[in-house]
């Protein structure tokens, strides 16, 4: 369960820069797909490798390739969506601040693959020196005949440029990136059609996270088939885990899916631990976005299998007992974490976020916030949790893309999982005014109801 | 550019000169050339950010109409990007933006008593601007680096595994650079 696919050099010195980068095995996949492939065998070894989407939405990659309307005589365009806003995920800085090169190779490969000679990576605003970083990558790429015209004698071109956003969480939604990468405000588009039909510019395009491209070179050299031995059934590969929260060992760790959740927390090697000794209490493993869980529902399912890091098992049980694995934020919360006051402040997170399209999203947002506020500061009242319940409800699925049902999911998972706490705060003004904001736990001797 | 013109009935024109230098509109030209012909438009972000960074550290009404006359937008085109994405700032800031990340991840590990002690460091609350004009301080969604909590990012610099004395610390470094700025701007180092 330690295989290491991405980040297996990520040790050699130099490793961000082309020579090291070239001399370690670097673009051997490029000069592999340019040179002895064609586009419809890279697909195809795409689609048997069984890569998900590593973004968020776990699309396969393969799938999602071969919607490109090749027949199309406008350009086809891949961009790569490094936004990274989701709270909790800080996977794709660490790939492209270490190993800028190996995301260009995939995107070399990916690009080819759909016929696209001009790509962009988006990357959010405040990644600035990672853009910096990029750009040097590519400069490096284009010295060494990787990048521009002809690449490699063959009579393939490509060129890739970096974008910046300017500080929108919403702007990782693909349609809303595809807006923001034309010049306009991040409003996320009606699907259909879907990108791969009419996307940036109204062309033919693909949108895949960095994560996902990065796969790609790795997939090329050891073909699909063996990818997909790798991992767990229909979860292939390995997956990028930023683990963040009341842990001994934050960062990112490169895991082979299927890892149990319960050595990923306790493991010397990865989480090693809740910090300073302390329980643990709930996890968010995919991201804000998703479903919180319990101590004992993220550790076990609730039928009693060990939960695995795979896309089935941290979905199992649905959004009754189950979350999701999503993009792979691994937020770790200690006995004492208070999960009103963390609702509310994620809930003021997607309000703030909110781009403000759908009345349900936008006013359900901010609704949500100031009941959540009002319940945390000792202000609640007792018709406000089926209150917080009907709002989620009625944002869910009633809006033009996932925030809105980002947003609810969190709120309604909360309530589903700790609502004696909520319960707590409203029965208990005078405790939670004077800045509790900390678990029932430490005042009266309740069990959160499961 | 048509003729419409936008009535800005609460601003009066500025008295200083808002134009790019000739090297920049050099690099604008550049960064107009990574879109594909007619797509001018998808260079209005990364020139904002230049504009922002060249002149004057916020986006007035005469810097984005100068944007828009440059890119061939109208200026309503430019106000509505401006005022959407949360690094652009309508108003004028502090020679450093102390941004403190106030989102989940860092708010368990300590991120709001950041931002406590900062604004009372620097005795101004999140939103406003020391007298001296050198720092503004604002509280930001999640910086994407979650792992490193508490985290702030100052200017392009990100800081992280705060504690109330590394921040002072970094306060204290900054106020003794003042007005100096390091280096480049970001826009041509990284651009
Ligand atoms: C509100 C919202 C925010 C998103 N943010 C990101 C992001 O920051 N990075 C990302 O790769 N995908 C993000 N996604 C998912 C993208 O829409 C898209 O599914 C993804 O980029 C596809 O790439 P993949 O198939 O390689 O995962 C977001 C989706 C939504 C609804
Ligand atoms: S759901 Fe929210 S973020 Fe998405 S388009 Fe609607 S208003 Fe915008
Ligand atoms: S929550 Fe602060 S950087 Fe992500």
């Amino acid at each position: 369960m330690d295989r290491q696919i991405l980040l297996k050099n990520i040790s050699v010195p130099g490793i961000s820069s082309f020579g090291p980068y070239k001399s370690s095995g670097g673009y051997d996949s490029v000069i592999k797909a340019l040179k002895e492939m064609t586009p419809e065998e890279i697909i195809s070894e795409i689609k048997k490798s069984g890569i998900r989407g590593r973004g968020g939405a776990g699309f396969p990659m393969g799938l999602k390739w071969s919607f490109i309307d090749k027949k199309s005589t406008s350009p086809k365009y891949l961009v790569c969506n490094a936004d990274e806003s989701e709270p909790g995920t800080f996977k794709d800085r660490y790939l492209m601040e270490h190993l800028p090169h190996l995301l260009l190779e995939g995107m070399i490969i990916a690009s080819y693959a759909l016929g696209a000679e001009t790509s962009y990576i988006y990357v959010r605003g405040e990644y600035k020196y990672i853009i910096g970083i990029l750009n040097r990558a590519i400069t490096e790429a284009y010295s060494n005949g990787f990048l521009g015209k002809n690449i490699l004698g063959t009579n393939y071109s490509l060129d890739i440029h970096v974008h910046p956003g300017a500080g929108a969480y919403i702007c990782g939604e693909e349609t809303a990136l595809l807006e923001s990468l034309e010049g306009k405000r991040g409003n996320p588009r009606i699907k259909p059609p879907f990108p791969a039909l009419k996307g940036l510019y109204g062309s033919p395009t693909v949108v895949n996270n960095v994560e996902t491209l990065a796969c790609v070179g790795p997939i090329i050299i050891m073909g699909g088939e063996a990818y997909s031995t790798i991992g767990l059934g229909r979860s292939s590969g390995t997956k990028l885990i930023s683990a963040c929260g009341n842990i001994n060992r934050p960062g990112v760790y490169e895991i082979e899916l299927g890892l149990s959740v319960e050595d990923f927390i306790y493991s010397e090697k990865y989480c090693g631990g809740i910090s300073n000794n302390k329980k643990l209490k709930a996890v968010i493993p995919g991201g804000s976005s998703v479903p919180v869980l319990p101590s004992d529902l993220i550790l076990k399912t609730a039928d009693g299998k060990p939960r695995l890091i795979t896309y089935e098992s941290l979905a199992e049980g649905g959004f009754e007992t189950g979350t999701m694995l999503g993009s792979g934020g691994f937020i770790v919360y200690d006995e004492d974490a208070c999960m009103v006051r963390n609702t509310w402040n994620l809930t003021r997170f997607y309000h703030h976020e909110s781009c403000g399209q759908c009345s349900p999203c936008r006013e359900g947002t901010g609704w949500m916030e100031r009941v959540l506020h009002r319940i945390e500061t000792g202000e609640g009242r007792w018709h406000d949790l089926d209150l917080l319940v009907s709002i989620a409800s009625k944002i869910e699925g009633n809006t033009i893309c996932p925030l809105g049902d980002a947003a609810a999911w969190p709120v309604a998972s909360a309530i589903r999982h700790f609502r004696k706490e909520f319960e707590f705060h409203i029965a208990n003004p005078e405790i939670v005014k004077d800045k509790n904001h900390g678990a029932i736990e430490k005042y009266i001797n309740v069990r959160s109801a499961v | 550019m048509s003729g419409f013109k936008v009535n800005h009935k609460q601003y009066e024109k500025e008295d200083r000169k808002v134009e790019f230098s000739s090297g920049t509109i050099q690099k604008v030209r550049q960064i107009i050339s990574r879109y594909p012909e007619g797509r001018s438009a998808s260079a209005l972000i990364p020139v904002l950010h230049i504009a922002q960074e060249e002149l004057g550290g916020y986006l007035s009404v005469d810097v984005m109409d100068y944007v828009a006359g440059l890119l061939g937008l109208l200026p309503v085109e430019v106000y509505e990007v401006a005022t959407f994405y949360s690094q652009f700032y309508l108003e004028k800031t502090g020679t450093y933006v102390i941004e403190v990340c106030r989102t989940g991840p860092c708010s368990i590990c300590g991120g709001e008593k950041i931002s406590e002690f900062i604004g009372e460091k620097l005795n101004i609350a999140v939103g406003e601007t020391t007298e001296d004009g050198l720092f503004t301080l604002k509280e930001v969604e999640c910086l994407g680096a979650c792992g490193y909590a508490p985290v702030m990012q100052i200017n392009t610099e990100f800081y992280e595994c705060l504690t109330t004395e590394t921040a002072g610390g970094i306060i204290d470094m900054l106020r003794k650079k003042g007005e100096k700025k390091e280096g480049s701007r970001w826009t041509d180092k990284f651009f």
